[in-house]
């Protein structure tokens, strides 16, 4: 069968040369205003509200947000499964808004893996090289190669549905691998595994990620699954983009309340600020404590302002030993680590999360008073 | 996919046109068609003369007498009557039959589920003639019921039982026909329903009739409706079983049509008629779209 | 039907011990028993008659083929037989194509106006009475003048077939993964490559299912034959009607018989078919 003209332009894309890991000045994927509009006039839905960042070559890329906020909306779009409705998509500088999905140099791991039933495991991850019409044998070595890459070269003649829920995910991951895609899109490929199996895929794609120097763009809703394997993550919520950064940068230096807690436990306590010095500003609660809190854009006088921490960066002491003396309200034994609820005279208790590491560290009891210790450099101003 | 190539639209129309021309051309048209000669003159031989008449219609209700004056006549009235009552005989004992067989089947292990819908599926493919047809050696003169009467010398020569050409035998042989339309539904349905429902009826102190009538009946509902619409309609309108089992006596609606246009050769009446059986069976769909909507919307509801 | 009353026993007094188990109503596996005699019974004495050495078909005189070596000779029988099987495999072959095409416009080809209207013409034939078809046909064909011999029996046929083809693909369609057929275009596959090679294979059990069903249906038809088909053009119900019509022999037995058990055969065969084929995949 002849290919197109169309297909012709965008086939060079798929040239079998290796990518160049960390040369971050060429953007793999390039958003400009995206969006989506579902239905017109009155009941249309807006999955997309404007959706503007890069993604780099070699990257792994996380879309984590809530369902609903338009994460799996975007990655549809990049893979052509859905036209957005506005903007930009720019594919290694090539516009690709209007090339369908079959002449995408981009690949999907589908969240049910979507395995042609009625082909066995080496027909499934050899589809997509004989729609680009390759020769037979580069098709043969390239499925034994990226079999092998998943370790799963021992089922190549078995039919998806004789393999368990982890194995059709690695023929999943090899059938999308195996055209060497430019991009990589992951639509929650791990939420069908139970957990072990999902901790143990983790390690293990961001290795298949390393050696094929593949730019991964992986949809999830677990904070966890992002934080552990990304090289850099964009918060989405409600159609936008809250924060693009690395793991650290999203989960120590939320952009504002959402990302702060969605991403991790937070404690959010209301404030006004009284003076500022350097980064370090003073604040005042509304239960009337003073602290000290970092804060790059805060202004002295600004009433209002949200502090933030987490659980995890609060230390207990002994009462009088800490910014301020608090009562523990409630207690959660975890293991390894003991939650509390710690009542500071704020409208809200404090959370603290007190890692159990030591032998002689006091068991804390509902009932103990305690004192707080707040760490000016993780107390944070946040923005809005 | 929500946005598709523009030649899509062409596409899909090549792809409904013969299906929907097919349809439309050879039954859609016809019916029309039907509908017209329902209101033509009847040419004595078959065939229609091109001038409208409401003759057929009212041929319906009364008799033409010879001085052109009209008497209420309930020969067809009786027909149509009669139509519904063998329905309703059939649709009624298919129920009592069946649903008990689909609570049955409905309760076994799988496999052997599987096997019993399979026994009831296979006589329901087989010829529809054929089967009527074994009944009239079943209830016939001399036929297999009445043979040991007649060999016990309860019955002499020349005697019968008068099971055949009878309403019974209709009633029989359309029961007999459309049974299998009330067992899959009802199944379907029983088989759908969680019988902790049933067990959490008896924790709550209900008695088995209780039980049945208020957590069984209403679960089951759909398929009961949709088992009673899928022997009552084809029994309305049924051709073989009152004229293989009726003996041309017992008409109903459907070898009423079928006498207008081979015997009686008046296809204005016949088509007239024929236009009245496909009123009842479209009021009657009617309905239970209106039922299978509220069933829904109570569904939602919940 | 008395065992009826056992599904509706009375109420257990309060405080009485409940013996059996919910749901297990005695008397029930008679009553199943008894209904797949019911079904069955007439079937059988249909067959057993058929091996009746005499002419006289209620008095049985001994065992014999005769009947059948009788039947399958009977040119006329055969002539039947045979338009039973051109009709009945052109018209599967004609609406199930149709159906497949409509079936697939109409699950895969989006959200249009009037979707809703051609499904409701599509199982028009499925609604109306067969008796009221059969006359509704012939009324069409003689006003249109229409005289085609066999043809005309098969686009009778054709039509009443298409929705009994069709609801078993759309409900196919329907029931199948579409993310399948995104993973195919994903995968550089055109949208006639996926047609090809990932839809139509996946439909191939519906589309068996509508031929056959569709073929089964045109065998059974009867009625719409004995109204539209010329005299030659007979089929083997018709021809069976006739010789019912003209006096019941052992003859009219082994005809029936043949049909039936052809139909029974068919019907098994295929669901064992497509019985055994998940089950194969799953271990």
């Amino acid at each position: 069968m002849p290919r197109t003209p169309e297909a012709a332009t965008v086939t060079p894309l798929h040239s079998d040369m290796p990518s160049r890991p960390g040369t971050g000045a060429a953007p793999a994927i390039v958003l400009e205003d995206v969006r989506k509009t579902y239905g017109r006039g009155a009941s249309a839905v807006q999955a997309l509200r404007g959706i503007s960042f890069e993604i780099r070559d070699n990257e792994f890329f996380t879309l984590l947000g809530p369902s609903g906020c338009g994460k799996t909306t975007l990655l549809r779009a990049l893979a052509g499964f859905e036209h957005a409705t506005g903007g930009t998509i720019r594919l290694f500088g090539q516009n690709i808004m209007d090339v369908s999905a079959h002449r995408r140099p981009v690949n999907t791991v589908f969240q049910h893996y979507a395995l042609f039933p009625h082909m066995t495991v080496a027909e499934n991850v050899a589809y997509g090289l004989r729609r680009l019409r390759r020769p037979a044998d580069e098709i043969a070595a390239a499925v034994a190669e990226t079999l092998r890459l998943v370790k799963m070269e021992t089922f190549a003649d078995r039919r998806p549905t004789q393999l368990s829920g982890g194995q059709q995910q690695r023929v999943a991951l090899a059938r999308a691998l195996a055209p060497h895609p430019k991009v990589l899109l992951l639509d929650e490929p791990l939420s069908a595994l139970d957990l072990k199996l999902r901790q143990a895929m983790r390690q293990e794609l961001k290795q298949i990620q390393a050696k094929t120097g593949i730019t991964f763009i992986f949809v999830t809703h677990d904070q966890d699954e992002a934080l552990s394997m990304s090289d850099r993550i964009a918060v989405m919520s409600d159609g936008l983009v809250q924060q693009v950064g690395t793991p650290t940068e999203i989960y120590e230096r939320p952009a504002n309340r959402f990302v702060a807690g969605f991403v991790g436990d937070a404690n959010f306590i209301k404030a006004a600020i009284m003076s500022r010095a350097n980064t370090e500003v003073t604040c005042k609660t509304i239960g009337g404590l003073e602290l000290r809190a970092d804060g790059k854009k805060a202004r002295a006088g600004q009433r209002d302002v949200t502090l933030f921490l987490r659980p995890e960066k609060v230390r207990l002491g002994a009462p009088g030993q800490g910014s301020v003396d608090g009562v523990v309200a409630t207690l959660q034994y975890l293991g390894n680590a003991c939650l509390m609820e710690v009542d500071i005279g704020e409208a809200t208790p404090l959370l603290v999360s007190e890692r159990i590491a030591d032998v002689d560290q006091p068991r804390r009891a509902a009932g103990d008073r305690v004192g707080v210790k707040l760490d000016p450099r993780s107390l944070q101003v946040l923005e809005e | 996919m929500a946005n598709l190539p523009e030649n899509a639209t062409l596409r899909r129309s090549l792809a409904l046109g013969p299906a929907v021309l097919i349809v439309g051309a050879f039954m859609l048209v016809p019916v029309a068609i039907m509908g017209v000669y329902s209101f033509l003159e009847a040419k004595s031989f078959g065939g229609v003369t091109w001038s409208f008449s409401g003759d057929a219609y009212v041929q319906l209700f009364y008799e033409r007498l010879l001085d052109d004056s009209l008497r209420l006549s309930s020969g067809y009235l009786i027909i149509i009557a009669r139509s519904f009552f063998l329905a309703l005989v059939a649709t009624v004992s298919c129920l009592i039959v069946g649903f008990p067989v689909a609570w049955f089947i409905a309760r076994r292990p799988l496999g052997q589920r599987n096997m019993w819908i399979l026994l009831i599926t296979i006589p329901f493919w087989t010829n529809q003639l054929v089967r009527t047809f074994a009944w009239i050696i079943i209830l016939g003169r001399n036929g297999v019921i009445e043979a040991p009467f007649r060999w016990a010398g309860l019955l002499g020569e020349g005697e019968t039982l008068g099971l055949m050409y009878s309403d019974f035998a209709i009633a029989v042989g359309l029961t007999y026909t459309f049974i299998p339309l009330m067992v899959l539904p009802i199944y379907a349905s029983l088989e759908k329903l969680d019988f902790s429902l049933v067990e959490a009826g008896a924790d709550l102190y209900s008695s088995r009739w209780e039980t049945f009538s208020r957590i069984v009946i209403p679960l089951s509902k759909p398929g009961i409706v949709a088992g009673c619409l899928l022997v009552f309609i084809p029994s309305l309108g049924a051709f073989i079983q009152p004229d293989l089992l009726g003996g041309g006596k017992k008409l109903m609606l459907g070898t009423l049509v079928q006498f207008q246009f081979s015997t009686a050769r008046n296809w204005p009446f016949g088509s007239a008629i024929a236009m009245i059986l496909l009123a009842f069976v479209i009021a009657f769909l009617m309905l239970y779209a209106r039922a299978a909507r509220g069933a829904k919307a109570m569904e939602m509801r919940r | 039907m008395t065992a009826q009353d056992d599904i509706v026993p009375a109420a257990a007094l309060p405080g009485t011990k409940v013996r059996r188990a919910f749901g297990e109503v005695p008397g029930l596996k008679t009553l199943a028993f008894c209904f797949l005699a019911f079904l069955y019974l007439p079937i059988g004495v249909l067959v057993a008659y058929s091996f009746n050495e005499g002419n006289i078909v209620m008095v049985w005189t001994g065992f014999s083929t005769d009947w059948y070596a009788q039947a399958l000779a009977d040119a006329d029988i055969r002539k039947a037989a045979m338009n039973s099987l051109i009709v009945a495999v052109s018209a599967t072959a004609i609406s199930t194509t149709c159906a497949t095409l409509a079936a697939l416009a109409l699950a895969r080809g989006g959200a249009f106006r009037g979707k809703v209207a051609l499904l409701g013409l599509i199982s028009l034939p499925l609604m109306v009475p067969e008796i009221v078809t059969a006359v509704a046909t012939l009324v069409f064909f003689s006003s249109i003048g229409l005289r085609l011999g066999l043809g005309n029996v098969i686009i009778a046929h054709t039509t009443f077939c298409i929705p009994f083809a069709f609801m078993p693909i759309r409900a196919r369609l329907e029931g199948m993964d579409t993310t399948l057929e995104q993973a195919s275009r994903d995968l550089y596959a055109s949208d006639w490559e996926t047609f090809r090679l990932v839809t139509l294979p996946l439909l191939m059990p519906g589309v068996l299912a509508g031929a056959m069903l569709a073929f089964v249906i045109s065998m059974d038809d009867f009625i719409i034959t004995l109204m539209v088909a010329g005299a030659g053009d007979t089929t083997l119900p018709v021809y069976i009607y006739s010789m019912i019509r003209q006096g019941i022999t052992p003859e009219v037995n082994a005809v029936s018989s043949i049909l039936l058990l052809f139909s029974i055969a068919m019907v098994t065969a295929y669901w064992f078919t497509t019985r055994q084929k998940p089950g194969r995949n799953i271990h």
